[in-house]
């Protein structure tokens, strides 16, 4: 295989100076057709390095469509087609030239399989065919691919490749493929030692796995240099890894307080045990589903904001949800805990199967929008963009909801009917509406915490009972009443859970902040930030 | 404290009160009908997975009545739910059997609630199909597996990882939700992998709670633990809702099924519905059955369920052809013994042979396990499963594993006149212990 690949290889730089002639494609053609014969993996993955080993840059496209399981078999007269989904119809490609073929019904097509080996396979052949693409990003990750499956027959097309490069991070890149080519390359130990410090010095998991392998295989020199370079490595991925955890802490903490925060409202100012709190969280959640579910059928377009969209819509759902049950039943039970608690227990299984009986009991897909998806890297730290975001929001709502209790004449009015409500009465606050506006603000951003959470978890009816425990507790911990508490809360919990994870495990861990939770509230049962005042003391 | 506690058994009675009510409500159907339970949680965490199998009963009571009954008589189905509470499950099955006078009853998913129903139908001597996979290291004359045991979906993935096709992996992470089955199963993979020469420091096993939704560290410790320069690969026993967020975090932080495959054993079309899974091209799950399979059969099945269902998006799964070959050979033993009598009907089980959807015949066999193909899927940008190797014939469930100290020397055999579910063959006594 090597050997084919080396001179494939040649042959690719030869032809791209040359031009392939008419008769490449002739070959091409007939080498492409055997894709229909092909009995199993196996045997496609023989055409496919068949395929790589002309070296043709032409050979991309159908490579591609391989991976990408979208090459086909027409049964009527086995040619092989590049085919692309339509509505009720694939439509057809010729798998060189691109060009369209008419289209055809799934029924007289057969799909070339592909498992992850072929993927593989066809990832390392197109990485050394992409490697003179006019596109950055295109050099890029064929670089990248070349750095994790290292060949010595690499070595070569790389040096042309550097030679012509001109964007420097590309070129860098291109020189770190090229070290790891030669060090699995029978090259002079010299070379290895400057190869090793040059990987060295890119210092991620990539260069730790390959100076692994090679200081397993290597001696003399050449190991304890990768001994060396593992050990700084190490160290530096040490550091790096104390700052995932404070991160990850974070992200965590940002849930905690997504999910929380409307509990701060409802039990922390109000008072109100209400278990069905993260039901309003799931209501959010179904929100976005319907949202996203109307948007995939009828407006395509505005799939990106249909987060955006349905923010307004989940906490108006909840709100208004919150309000029936405030109206309803808490105002009946206000001063009556454990009755609240009974009953609102029964309102939240209510909602679980009215939504369960609705939606039915499977999970429905919420998608991530493009903006919510994927990831970047700081140094060594992989940074989620749907945690980025949700964190960002989580400060937002926190900001915002601040300022109403704050800075607005309905804050006055809550937190007056907290402190004192008969004397709130008497200065003439309606405290029954007050009470029914608050709990429905509680409710809503619960629900806005459902347009959240729904792209990080299941959106399905238990999804609320996984947040309330956590809520419940944030909340308790942080001090009853108090905004802030609940922020600090949260993320206090996150950062010593997620410190915990690695060394505990996610069971224990959990088990310890329980733990430590307990030994707190004994310590201090107002939690971190208690608040003063008649009510409290009443 | 006393009154209000006085309060809430007198609304906690009410309602079991009401339960009641409405199950005997069902009871009241004329006499000269075959009843058959189903015991399948309809609400609480586990309805996700088991609504879904309360319904395909439906399905396959409707048809045969369709096909004229049973014996000259018409199946009525008893549905009751034991909402995800395992000690619910246990009254529920009584109730099933002693009130409705059931002649068999098909349920449970999780082992825990299967535990608790065992003792219930060794005293009232019923019949209970469990359809799910499980960890095996168990057999009841009363029970009849058409899951998987580990030898028929665990051993067999290890196996095709562990292949040139699977990629050669020699490095592994056991990832599991922390309750029985992850943990045996584990436990006879990290006996298995060992055996097949895998040291002790490529393996790495871990446990999350149930329902788990914060990944990140634990994805970010399987690529810390995939960068040793060996291939790497998940063999994830992760259960139910948790899966999705895993999934979620896995495509996120850019693992890719070519570097480090995930091989679930949870993970099935229903699982995946509620999941975008281009991300998750390439990452596997092995099964006994999968809705891709193209067979007659499975053809029909799928049209029936999704005309039976009313909805054209619903997916097939496992656990449903396991009801599916459990009910057919429930039938076929009632017609071998002409009576619905469970005694009789337990002796006529064993050597029952029916189709199963992907092209074969499923028996049963002495041990009250069935014989079935193993699939290995990969995951598709659609939702399904695209099968990647198959075994080249049927498996037989093995209940006592090989693998493990305990459990090696046990066999089970319910046919007079050893009748006997963990015989132990070194000692030639009954009543040998397994690990659980």
């Amino acid at each position: 295989m090597k050997i084919f690949r080396a001179i494939g290889l040649t042959l690719l730089f030869l032809l791209t100076t040359l031009s392939s002639s008419g008769a490449a494609e002739a070959d091409l053609r007939a080498i492409i057709a055997k894709f229909a014969t092909a009995a199993d993996f196996s045997e496609t993955g023989v055409i496919v390095r068949e395929l790589t080993a002309t070296g043709d840059p032409a050979v991309e496209r159908p490579l591609a469509a391989l991976a990408e399981g979208n090459l086909y078999i027409r049964a009527a007269d086995s040619m092989v087609f590049v085919g692309k989904e339509g509505s009720d119809s694939i439509q057809l490609f010729d798998p060189l030239s691109g060009e369209a073929a008419g289209e055809a019904s799934a029924d007289d097509l057969t799909q070339i399989g592909v498992n992850n080996t072929l993927r593989r396979t066809i990832r390392d052949a197109l990485g050394t065919l992409t490697l003179g693409s006019k596109d950055p990003t295109v050099r890029i990750a064929a670089a990248d691919t070349m750095f994790k499956t290292p060949d010595a027959a690499n070595i070569g097309p790389l040096d042309a490749a550097i030679a012509s490069e001109t964007v420097a991070s590309v070129k860098a890149l291109l020189e770190q493929a090229r070290g790891a080519s030669i060090l699995v390359s029978d090259k002079p130990d010299a070379d290895k030692l400057a190869a090793i410090s040059l990987i060295g010095a890119r210092g991620d998991r990539d260069a730790l796995s390959l100076l692994t392998s090679v200081e397993a295989n290597a001696s003399g020199a050449v190991k304890e240099a990768a001994t060396a370079a593992i050990a700084s490595i190490n160290s530096t991925l040490a550091f790096w890894d104390a700052g995932q955890n404070i991160w990850y802490g974070i992200s965590l903490g940002s849930v905690l307080l997504l999910a929380a925060i409307g509990l701060a409202i409802t039990f922390g100012v109000m008072g109100v045990i209400n278990m069905a709190h993260g039901e309003m969280v799931m209501l959010g959640a179904y929100t976005t589903f319907v949202v996203q579910q109307v948007i995939r059928t009828s407006f395509p377009g505005l799939f990106d904001w249909s987060l955006v969209i349905a923010l307004p819509l989940a906490f108006l759902v909840a709100a208004l949800v919150g309000l029936a049950i405030e109206h309803g039943i808490i105002r009946f039970l206000y001063g009556r805990p454990l009755e609240t608690l009974l009953a609102t227990w029964g309102v939240s299984l209510i909602l679980q199967q009215a939504v369960r009986t609705i939606f039915g009991p499977t999970n429905q897909e919420v998608g991530n929008p493009s903006w919510m998806s994927g990831s970047f890297d700081i140094g060594q730290l992989a940074i989620t963009w749907n945690r980025l975001w949700i964190l960002v929001f989580a400060l937002a709502v926190f900001g915002v909801l601040l300022y109403v209790m704050k800075r607005t004449p309905w804050g006055l009015q809550m937190r007056a009917v907290t402190a004192n409500r008969r004397m709130a009465a008497s200065m003439g606050i309606k405290t029954p509406w007050v009470d029914a506006l608050t709990f429905a603000l509680g409710s809503g951003i619960a629900g806005i915490a459902g347009v959240a959470l729904s792209q990080i978890d299941n959106v399905s009816p238990n999804l609320g009972r996984g947040y309330i425990i956590d809520s419940f507790m944030v909340v308790v911990f942080g001090g009853v009443g108090n905004l802030w508490g609940t922020l600090v809360g949260a993320f206090s919990l996150g950062i010593v859970n997620k410190f915990l994870e690695p060394y505990a495990g996610a069971v224990l861990g959990k088990i310890v902040v329980l733990v430590l939770i307990i030994l707190f509230i004994q310590k201090r049962p107002r939690g971190l930030f208690a608040l003063k005042g008649r009510a409290v003391e009443a | 404290m006393r009154g209000n506690f006085a309060k809430i058994t007198k609304i906690l009675s009410a309602g079991v009160v009401a339960a009641g009510l409405l199950a005997s409500a069902s009871a009241k159907a004329a006499e000269d009908t075959i009843k058959v339970g189903i015991l399948h949680s309809l609400s609480g965490t586990m309805a996700i997975s088991e609504t879904t199998l309360k319904d395909v009963m439906l399905m396959l009571i409707d048809e045969q009545n369709a096909k004229g009954g049973l014996l000259g008589k018409k199946l009525e189905a008893v549905v009751v739910d034991p909402a995800s509470n395992w000690p619910l499950f246990a009254e529920k099955a009584r109730e099933l059997i002693s009130k409705d006078k059931v002649a068999a009853v098909f349920g449970c998913w999780t082992s825990v609630s299967r535990k608790s129903v065992l003792p219930v139908f060794s005293e009232l001597d019923n019949i209970l199909f469990y359809p799910v996979q499980y960890e095996g290291e168990e057999s009841e004359r009363n029970v009849f597996y058409t899951g998987a045991a580990p030898n028929q979906q665990a051993i067999p993935a290890v196996d095709y990882l562990m292949s040139a096709d699977g990629g050669s992996v020699k490095r592994w992470v056991l990832e599991g939700t922390d309750y029985v089955y992850p943990r045996t199963t584990n436990k006879i993979l990290e006996a298995y992998l060992k055996s097949k020469g895998v040291p002790a420091e490529d393996i790495m096993v871990n446990y999350t709670p149930f329902g788990f939704s914060d990944w990140q560290t634990e994805v970010s410790a399987i690529k810390k633990f995939g960068s040793a320069g060996k291939k790497t690969a998940v063999v994830s026993t992760v259960n139910g809702d948790a899966n999705v967020p895993f999934y979620k975090e896995l495509g996120n932080q850019g693992i890719k099924a070519e570097d480090i495959p995930v091989m679930a054993f949870s993970v099935g079309e229903e699982e995946l519905a509620g999941l975008d899974t281009k991300p998750l091209v390439g990452h596997l799950a092995a099964w006994n059955y999968f809705e891709s399979v193209n067979t007659p059969e499975n053809k029909k099945f799928i049209a029936d369920w999704h005309k039976f269902i009313k909805n054209n998006k619903r997916t097939t799964n496992d656990p449903m052809e396991a009801h599916y070959i459990g009910f057919n050979m429930w039938v076929k033993a009632v017609q071998k013994a002409g009576t619905t009598d469970p005694d009789k009907v337990i002796d006529a089980m064993v050597g029952v042979s029916v189709p199963n959807l992907t092209g074969g015949y499923s028996t049963m066999m002495p041990n009250h396990h069935i014989t079935k193909p193993v699939l290995i899927g990969e995951i598709q940008a659609n939702g399904q499963f695209q099968t990647v190797s198959k075994t080249p014939g049927l498996v037989m469930g093995d209940e006592w594993s090989d693998y493990l100290p305990d459990s090696k020397d046990l066999i089970s055999d319910w046919r007079a006149p050893l009748s006997c579910g963990n015989f132990n063959v070194k000692t030639g006594k009954c009543g040998g212990k397994g690990t659980n």
